[in-house]
This record gives C-alpha cells, structure tokens and sequence, in this order.
C-alpha cells in the first residue's frame, strides 16, 4: 500500500487529513507529532478567556493514524524517516507541517540554557497559552515584546484578565506591517483606551528576573512576567538536515513540492513565492491543494497564492487590514477618511478599479464589503462613497423619510396588493374617503396590514386638499 | 377566506392570516375561470370524451408494466394536493401500479427542512406551536424567507418583534428587518456556524437546557468553534459585528424565534444548513420552550400535509417510512394489501425525472398537480426527458406548460370545486369545502385515480372517490404513526375545531409539540455536527457571478394558476433580473435592457432591473415564468445527499446583452 506520512500536527496537517479523509484514498495517512491538533488562531481567544483549551481541539481524524512523537531525521535516499523512538517510518510521500516556532530577541537574559528565563514566555503554542493563563494575576505588571498582530491579541486578554500591559515596540508606530503611521496611532489610542499602555521605538536590552526590563533608551520597565511575541521563524531544521531547497522557508513550487520531489511542505514551514506566512489561510488552501493531488482527487490542482487579510481578534476594537496597504503610487486611486476622535480610519488603495490594500478600523461593515470584493478580484462598485461608508443607502429607504405628500403617484403603498398612491387618490376622489372605504375599493391594508398608517396619513392628506 | 356562488372571494378571521389576504388571495376566484380552463380530456391533443381517454391510458400503462414491469410507470405528485388526493396518489402508485417511482415536488421545497427536523427533534412539523405564539416573540431570525412578498399576512404575526433577515437580496421582508445579513449566495451554513460560534463565546448557551434536553453539543460546537466571526465575516460577507448584533438580539429576547426558509434550505447543502440553524436554536435553548421555537415556513398550499401520507417516494401516510417492515405491515393491513407485495423505496424527484425515457427509467409518467418543465431544476434537460417518454398524463385544470407536453390531459376540479383537507404551515388541519360547481366534463383527481385503477383491476371500494371516505381511510392507515390523524374526523373539522397532528382517536390534538420532551426515544433533541460546504458550482472566472432564484408577490409557484389572471400578470410584470447597475454596466446592460443570463446548463431571457442594494457578485431570477424565460434553465440538479434537495439557490452564471441590446 501507498504510504503518506505527514510530519507535523497543527493547523496545516490537521486540514490536510480532514480533505484526505473526505476525497477518500487507497493510500495510508500516518501523521507524526506530539501535541494533538488545536486551533493556533483561537490561542488569543484562549488567552481572553472566552474559550477553554478544550475547546479549540481540532477533529480527530479517524482514517488517519497519528503516530505519538517527534521526527528526528529523513533519509532520503531509503524514502523514511527517523522518529525519536528509534523507529523508522517509510514513505512514498512526505509531507512537511512542521509549522513555525516563536523569535526569541537576542536581548540579553530572556533565554538560558537553550529555554526562556523565569518569567518569560512566548505566545505561540497551548502550553505557552496555559502557561501565561497560569501565572497571570489582577494587578500584575506584563511586558508584551512585540506590537504585532500577536502581540496586540496578547495584551487585549491579558488587560482584560486584569493585567497592568506595556505593550514593546521597536518601531514607531504597532503592526507596522499591515498599517500606516495613522492607522497606528489610531489604534494605540484604541488600546490605550482599554487601558494598554505603549513603549515604542525601543529596544529591550537587557531583562532581570524578578525586576523587569531595561529598555535602550535607559529607561526600566518593571514586569513580573514577558510575554515574547516578537515574530515566528519557519521551522526547517529536518529539511535543511535533509538538503532540502530552504530559504526563509521550505522552498515549494505550485504542487507544493520541495526540491525532492517526493517531499511537500505546507502551512508556515513552506516558502512559496506568493505568500507571507504565518496566517492560517494559506496554509489551509495550501493543505486543501496538496490533499486535491495527492488523493488523486483533482490532479490539476495548484496552489498559486492567498490573498493576505488580516483581522486583529480583539474585543472592542474592529480592525481588517488586506493587500498592499502601503500602496501610494501614482496608479493608485486611494480613498481615505480618518475620523481620529472616534478612533476610525478608512483607507483603501484601488488598482484598475480593483481592491488593491485597504485599512479598515472602526468600520466593520466596510471590512466585509472590501474584503470580498479583494477576495473575488472583483472591480469595485462605482459609488466610491458608499465603498468607504460600507453601505450603499437603498433607493427605497429614502422613500420611508418623505411625506406621504410628497410621493409619486406611482409610488408603491401597498405592497401585498400593489396598490399604488395615484390608485388610492383616485379612489378617494370617486367618493371612497374613509380608511375603510379605500381598503374596501383598493384592497390597500388588507394584506399584512403594514401599509395601514400610511393609508391613514394618506386619507388625511387628502382630506386637508 | 370564503367564497360564494357567485366566485366572489371574501377574507374571513382566522389566526393564521388573521383576516389578511394579499393580491393572490383576492384574485384567487379567477383562476377558476380563466379563458383557457382545461374542461375535457385531451388525447394527443384533440379533445375526447373521459372513457376513450381513460381506456388509452389504462391500455398503455398494462402495455408498458408487462413489457418492462411496475417500474416501468412513474407518478408525479404535488405539495399543492389536498390530503386526500396525496394520500390516494401513493395508494394508486404502490398497490394499483406496484410502482416504486413515486415523488413529488415537495422535494424542491420541504424536503431539506423535513430532514433536519427528523434528524434532530424526531419529527417534522414545519411550526411545532401556532403561528399565532409569534405575536409574543420579542426576536425572530428569518432565515431564507421572503415572507413580504410569499405569504404578506404572516408579517403581522410578527409585529412586536425584532426582525433579524439572512437573506443576500435587500427583499421587501428585509427592509422590515431591524437587522439585515446579505451573506453571499450558498454561505448560509457558515453563518449559521459563526452564530454558534458566537453564542458560545458571548456566554448565551442555555447551559442547563442544554444539558436536560439535547445531546451532541459537544461534537457540533467542534466544528462551530472553528467558525470564529472574521473567519465567518470572510466567507460570508456578513460583518463580524453585524453577527455580534444578531447574537445580541436573540439572546436578549425574551421569547425568540428561528424559522427557516427555502433561501437557505435549497441547497446541495440544504440538511447540513437546516441543521446548523436548529443547532444555533438549541443553543439558545429555543425549541420546546414555551413563547420560542425552531421552525421552518411551508412554500406551498399543502406543503406540509402533501409530505405526511405517501406521495413521497420513501414514504407510507402518517409520516411512515416505507422501508421500515411494521410500517409496511400496518399500512398494508388498512390497505387489504400483502405488505410484501408494497414496493421498496425508489427514485427522488429530480432523480426521477432525470430517468425518465432513459434505458432503465421509466417510460411512463402521470402528473398530478405538478408544472416540472418550468419548476425543475435543469428545466431544459428534464423537458427533454420528459418528451422522451412514451406515455406522459397531466391531470391539470390549465394547459400548463408540462401539460402541453403531455400525450394525455386530464380536466380535474380545482380548490373552490371539490371538498379536501389541507396541513397548513402549523399543522393545523383544515377543512375545505366545495362551494361551486365544477365546469360540466370536469372531474376530481380522486375520480381520476378511481377510474383508472379500476381499469387496472383493481376492486372499485379499495379507491373511493368521495373525499371523506379516503380522509377517514387516512386516519386508519395514519394511526400510530408520526403524523397520526386517526382522531380528526370530518365532523370535528365543520365544527370548527383546532387539531394540530399528532392528533390520536379521542385526542385533542397537539398545538405544541416538544414542551415535555421530543420525539426521539431519549426524548433528547440532537445537535448535528455540521461542516460548511459552500456551493456545489462556485463562481469562476468563466461565470464569476452566482445567481438565486425566488418569487415575486403576484405570482404562485411555476406560475400556471397566476399568470393567466390578468391582473396579477400585469402586477408582477415579465421576467426580470435583479443586478446592481455597476455589475450590469461591466456586461454592458442597463436598467429596462433585454439580458441574457447563462449558466453551464442553459440560458434564460429577462429584463435587467438595476437594482442598487443588490450584491455586487449576484444577480437574482424569479421562476414563475415560461419558456426561454424560465430561470430554471441555468439552475443547478446538485443533490442534498440526505434529502435529495436540488441546489435552485445558487448557481455560476454570467450576464450578456440580449442580441440587438446595448450594442449601439
């Protein structure tokens, strides 16, 4: 029998086998990890507090089997791999979702003894999760090293768990990545608000357990805990042993294949030219891809990129940035409405009349909007307005707002039994001037009823003619 | 409503329209006596008297049953048949024909929301309280339903509340909503997903309901928890925030309803979604809890009873199921039949008509009540299907268009004409009365099936013609069963009184079903571990827009009945797509411009109605109307697995101007 072997457990692996599982395969799926698959993205839920570490356990995969441990070595050349238990597994294909692990800064004395100081710990994994929900106490003193996307979700469960945060950031302005210098400072004041405090445009040089963090501008932060969210690196050691292509990531072409052809790479471990990684979208269509091939299912299939979005998962604050934010060309059409005393901002870059980059706070409805038409590669609608406020007004809700006298005669009164206005005043003046006698001669309000103060507004209208 | 002798309709109080009547109501009169009133039997065409009609029929079917068995025969029933006649319809197929080919067009309609319900209360029941309990709900969610223009009287039942619309069109019911979530065409199972998921991290759960009551939460909130709202918003369209607000609502109500509707249950992935909305309600602790509930809203005129008494192609009359052998035993027994010589269960509906002139389908059909050539889906296709057969029967009272295509047309009475039952949307049983005359040479359905069956040799008593009869025939053969009708009677009925099914001999009936406990032997309700699927034919790059279907106010289904009455022909005006104007300016079609719109099944010809609100990536098409304007021509025959629901609510297609449009 076929055998697929798929190195790894998280998010990536565990999409695998699920579409593995469905298309249905002749071949036998084994999957190699120590942890059991859970949802990495709810981790900030977790940490807020609103979901339990149970309950982000993904689906177990019946037709899989999963193969407790960890893979120390492939060797190529005899097509199997060495497991920590001394075994060898052997393969036809091989899948790498190894995943990422968390950047630990080389500030000095975060990390001893090839682990993290006391009171130290990085948000990547659910022991990172249990272990920071388990230290955590109202009233502590936490420094967030990192002001990225993670960083931020950290700080939001951690001061909502009632935690003092200062929230670390070598740059001037958080997430700098998916936005610009305004949209940062909107949304520091967002999370100042919440009570999240800010050091930006600095370096942790040095942490002393028990005292806290001395910065590069000589300042000293006290913190009883540091929670490191600083950035992942792609987890390549097994490829790089095995002389896999590895750049920042495992190199794949569009079949998600490394430099080995039996060998393919998925989720945040895999380097394809068209993806940032570390969101779990890419990895997941790269997964549903892989799967699509390697059950035969669709042998056609190609993974040939993701459109990035990224939604901060924060209560209280709405923010969606996607595409090239960053865009300010002169091809671009850029439309930008800033509201900073209410903490919202609308930025979005068009190409071509096509979503090209947008950043989106406080405006939730325009974040669904754009995002599907980013999605879908769609051109957008020509009423730019109503693009940047989220919702088109529909022609009949001005229509409600004008008085009855107002209206057209065609307007249309009475839905139920397409009674227009001009039908209702011609009745009235052949002598049916009571609601009643309308109704009786129209058939107006005699559906669901909804039309019937209309009626009567109109009936008094009529009468003052 | 009543009607006299004259044919003059007038509204009458009653709870469920509670008086109300749209423009269809007011206009039903005239469907009696429309210009091209079918009133003698037509034989390829020529009009002929009854025997000479009937004996070429009986011939045929005997001729093709002994060629190539009662297999060889199928029937074609309809949600739009009294009690009575669904009843009798089933009888005929199985014991007159011994046919296993029997279904009908319920399951374009009912059919996913019948499931869902089987599958977690352990019975159908479109409302499982009075629809008059909605007066006090403080939230409703309306899923999929158009109730504005469907069934306008129902709105007023929800007047106090807070109206919450999925719907991906800005509908006439939308624009009441409080709230309205435009999700995109066939992502209604990943809201309902995303709502749950919702209602479990805002703390809504119904924790000690939940723990008394259902069971399986544990294994629907795995897949739910995955549906966290940007993940949802991104899928759906639908703003995380606006699902917070719609969680908010329900939650806050004190009485809060969900009903579903064709819109999210008219998918390939329609059970799935039926069950992802009754899990949302467990959640919430809403069905079988008094002043709340779960329930689905019934499309057509006897949309519930029609798939209760045997017309369904895996069914025996009180909701049995026909391959279960003391079902078979005891239906068999009323029927004086050896239960063994009962056909097992046998083709779906579009399965059905996909079969038909085919090698091992059917090369025969009778139609009852039925218009499949504009209401099927792949409309083209099953029209070719059925010109293909040898021997197609219609028994209609217009020339419909499958009636048109038909060897055979049968003149039957319609509603004002002849006595009947019906199950409405509540499973309330009502009695309706024959207040006219039908046109001389026109007979019942019931007479029809009387007739041939005795002409197939069958004893004259086994189908009785005379409706009470075969109702209190029905109650026998109900009795016992899911949807036991044993203790409604006739009698009771003219008295006036209220019985909801189940309704056992010297009962009451059951208004509301569910309050002690529900219908599995557990008594639990069950949570179904559902997985969003999305469409089963996505947009490309070759169709980039999706299309759905639905109705408009002034029409009734394939259209027959109302679009021979003038004045609700001239209100709903010809066909017609709903686009937004900037997707029709990039196909090169303004307001009032002929379109065509294409799918990879066929095309259809309609006018182009610019409209503002709609989604920029769909485009909507009525399907009451005939011919090359039939939307039914591009819809898609994907199949529900469990229910065998065609996916009409969305399908790949791609906009162009009509020849000799927007060219200049």
């Amino acid at each position: 029998m076929r055998r697929v072997v798929v190195i790894g457990t998280g998010m990536a692996a565990a999409r695998f086998a699920e579409r593995w599982s469905s298309h249905g395969s002749e071949a036998q799926l084994t999957l190699v990890g120590d942890e059991p698959a859970y949802n990495r993205v709810l981790l900030s839920s977790v940490l807020a507090g609103v979901l339990g570490t149970s309950d982000i356990l993904l689906p177990t995969v019946d037709s899989a089997q999963w193969i407790r441990g960890a893979a120390t070595g492939i060797d190529r050349a005899a097509r199997e791999i060495r497991l920590s238990t001394g075994d060898t597994l052997p393969y036809d294909a091989l899948v790498l979702a190894t995943g990422s692990r968390a950047w630990i800064p080389p500030t000095t004395g975060l990390a001893e003894d090839g682990g993290l100081a006391e009171g130290v710990v990085a948000f990547r994994s659910m022991a990172d999760c249990e272990q920071i929900i388990a230290q955590v106490r109202p009233g502590m003193s936490v420094a967030v090293l990192g002001g990225g996307l993670l960083g931020l979700e950290a700080a939001r469960g951690l001061v909502g768990r009632g935690a003092r945060v200062t929230v670390i950031h070598p740059m001037t302005h958080v997430m700098e990545r998916q936005l610009d210098a305004t949209a940062g400072k909107i949304l520091r004041n967002a999370f100042i608000e919440l009570g999240v405090e800010f050091r930006l445009n600095v370096l942790a040089d040095k942490y002393v357990p028990g005292d806290g963090l001395v910065l590069d501008d000589g300042s000293t932060l006290p913190a009883d805990l540091v929670v490191v969210s600083a950035g992942v690196r792609a987890e390549t050691g097994l490829a790089t042993s095995a002389g896999l292509d590895v750049d920042r990531g495992i190199v794949v072409d569009d079949s998600l294949r490394t430099s080995d052809p039996r060998i393919f790479a998925i989720g945040d471990c895999a380097q394809h030219p068209a993806v940032v990684s570390g969101l779990v979208q890419p990895a997941w269509e790269q997964a549903e891809a892989l799967a699509d091939l390697l059950t035969g299912h669709d042998p056609a299939a190609r993974y040939r990129g993701t459109p990035i979005v990224t939604r901060l998962k924060a209560r209280d604050v709405d923010v969606a940035t996607l595409g090239e934010v960053h865009l300010d060309d002169e091809d671009a059409e850029v439309l930008r409405l800033e509201d900073t005393a209410r903490g919202r901002y609308s930025k979005l870059v068009l190409r071509d009349g096509k979503i090209a980059g947008a950043i989106l706070i406080g405006a939730p409805d325009v974040a669904a909007t754009v995002t599907q038409l980013f999605d879908q590669g769609r051109q957008a609608p020509e009423d730019r307005l109503a693009l940047l406020l989220g919702r088109a007004m529909p022609a009949q809700a001005t229509a409600g707002t004008a008085s009855i006298a107002d209206l057209p005669a065609n307007a249309l009164i009475c839905r139920c039994n397409t009674v227009e206005k001009g039908k209702l005043v011609a009745a009235w003046r052949s002598g049916a001037t009571t609601v009643e006698a309308l109704a009786q001669k129209t058939r107006a309000t005699t559906g669901c009823g909804g039309c019937r103060d209309a009626v009567c507004d109109l009936a008094a209208w009529l009468k003052e003619q | 409503m009543t009607v006299d002798d004259t044919a003059v309709v007038q509204p009458r109080q009653f709870p469920a329209n509670r008086g109300g009547l749209c423009q269809k109501g007011w206009n039903a009169a005239a469907v009696l006596t429309v210009p091209d009133r079918l009133t003698r039997p037509l034989l390829h065409g020529r009009p002929v008297d009854w025997d000479t009609a009937l004996d070429f029929i009986a011939e045929r079917l005997r001729e093709i049953r002994d060629r190539r068995g009662p297999d060889g025969v199928a029937v074609f029933g309809s949600g739009g048949l009294t009690n009575e006649k669904a009843y009798l319809l089933g009888k005929f197929a199985r014991v007159a024909l011994g046919t296993s080919q029997i279904d009908y067009n319920g399951r374009f309609c009912m059919s996913a929301a019948a499931a869902a319900g089987n599958r977690a209360f352990g019975v159908d029941r479109g409302l499982p309280f009075p629809v008059t309990d909605l007066a006090e709900a403080d939230a409703v969610l309306l899923v999929g339903a158009n109730v504005a223009e469907t069934m306008p009287p129902f709105l007023s039942h929800l007047d106090s509340a807070a109206l919450i619309v999925v719907d991906p069109r800005r509908t006439a019911t939308a624009e009441q909503a409080k709230l309205h979530l435009a999700n995109r065409p066939g992502t209604d199972l990943a809201l309902a997903l995303g709502l749950l998921h919702l209602a479990v991290t805002e703390g809504h759960v119904d924790r000690s309901y939940v723990d008394d009551r259902t069971s399986g939460f544990a294994e629907a909130w795995q897949l739910a928890v995955q549906w966290w709202p940007e993940r949802t918003e991104r899928v759906t369209g639908v703003s995380a925030a606006d699902q917070r607000a719609a969680i908010g609502l329900l939650a806050a109500a004190g009485n809060a309803y969900i009903l579903t509707a064709r819109g999210t249950e008219q998918h390939a992935s329609g059970v799935d979604t039926v069950s992802a909305w009754i899990n949302l309600g467990l959640a919430l602790g809403l069905p079988g809890r008094p002043g709340s509930g779960f329930g689905c809203l019934t499309g057509q005129g006897n949309g519930q009873g029609g798939r209760e008494h045997g017309q369904k192609s895996d069914q025996l009359p009180g909701y049995r199921k026909l391959d279960d052998p003391a079902a078979r035993e005891h239906v068999a027994g009323v029927w004086g039949v050896p239960a063994e010589s009962l056909p097992q269960p046998g083709r779906s509906a579009y399965e059905l008509l996909d079969a038909l002139g085919t090698v091992d389908g059917p090369e025969a059909m009778l139609v009852f009540g039925s218009n499949p050539a504009v209401s099927a889906p792949n409309a083209r296709h099953i029209t070719e299907r059925m010109s293909a057969l040898d021997l197609l029967v219609v028994a209609d009272f217009v020339p419909s268009e499958t009636a048109q295509l038909a060897h055979v047309v049968l003149p039957v009475t319609q509603w004002a004409e002849e006595t009947g039952t019906m199950t409405n949307l509540e499973g309330r049983i009502l009695l309706r009365r024959k207040a006219l005359s039908p046109p001389p040479g026109v007979h019942t359905d019931l007479w029809v099936l009387r007739e041939l069956a005795v002409r197939l040799g069958q004893p004259a008593h086994r189908f009785p013609a005379e409706p009470e009869a075969v109702f209190d025939e029905l109650r026998a053969a109900s009795a016992g069963g899911i949807a036991d009708y044993s203790g409604i009677s006739y009698q009771r009925l003219r008295r006036g009184d209220a019985l909801h099914w189940p309704c056992a001999r010297g009962t009451n009936g059951t208004p509301r079903l569910f309050l002690d406990r529900f219908a599995h032997p557990d008594g639990r309700a069950r949570f179904v571990p559902v997985q969003h699927r999305g469409p089963a034919e996505p947009a490309d790059e070759a169709y980039p827009l999706l299309a759905t279907t639905g109705r408009v106010l002034a029409h009734y289904q394939s259209g027959a009945q109302t679009r021979r009455v003038a004045e609700l022909a001239e209100a709903a005006g010809e066909m017609f797509v709903e686009v937004h104007p900037d997707t029709a300016a990039q196909a090169g079609l303004a307001d009032g411009d002929l379109a065509v719109v294409e799918s990879r099944r066929g095309e259809v010809l309609a006018r182009t109605r610019a409209v503002p609100s709609m989604r920029l990536d769909t485009v909507f098409l009525p399907f009451h109307f005939p011919g090359a304007a039939r939307a039914n021509l591009i819809t898609n025959p994907a199949l529900d697995p469990t229910s065998r629901m065609p996916e009409f609510k969305v399908c790949a297609v791609r906009l162009r101007p009509a020849a000799g449009e927007g060219d200049e």
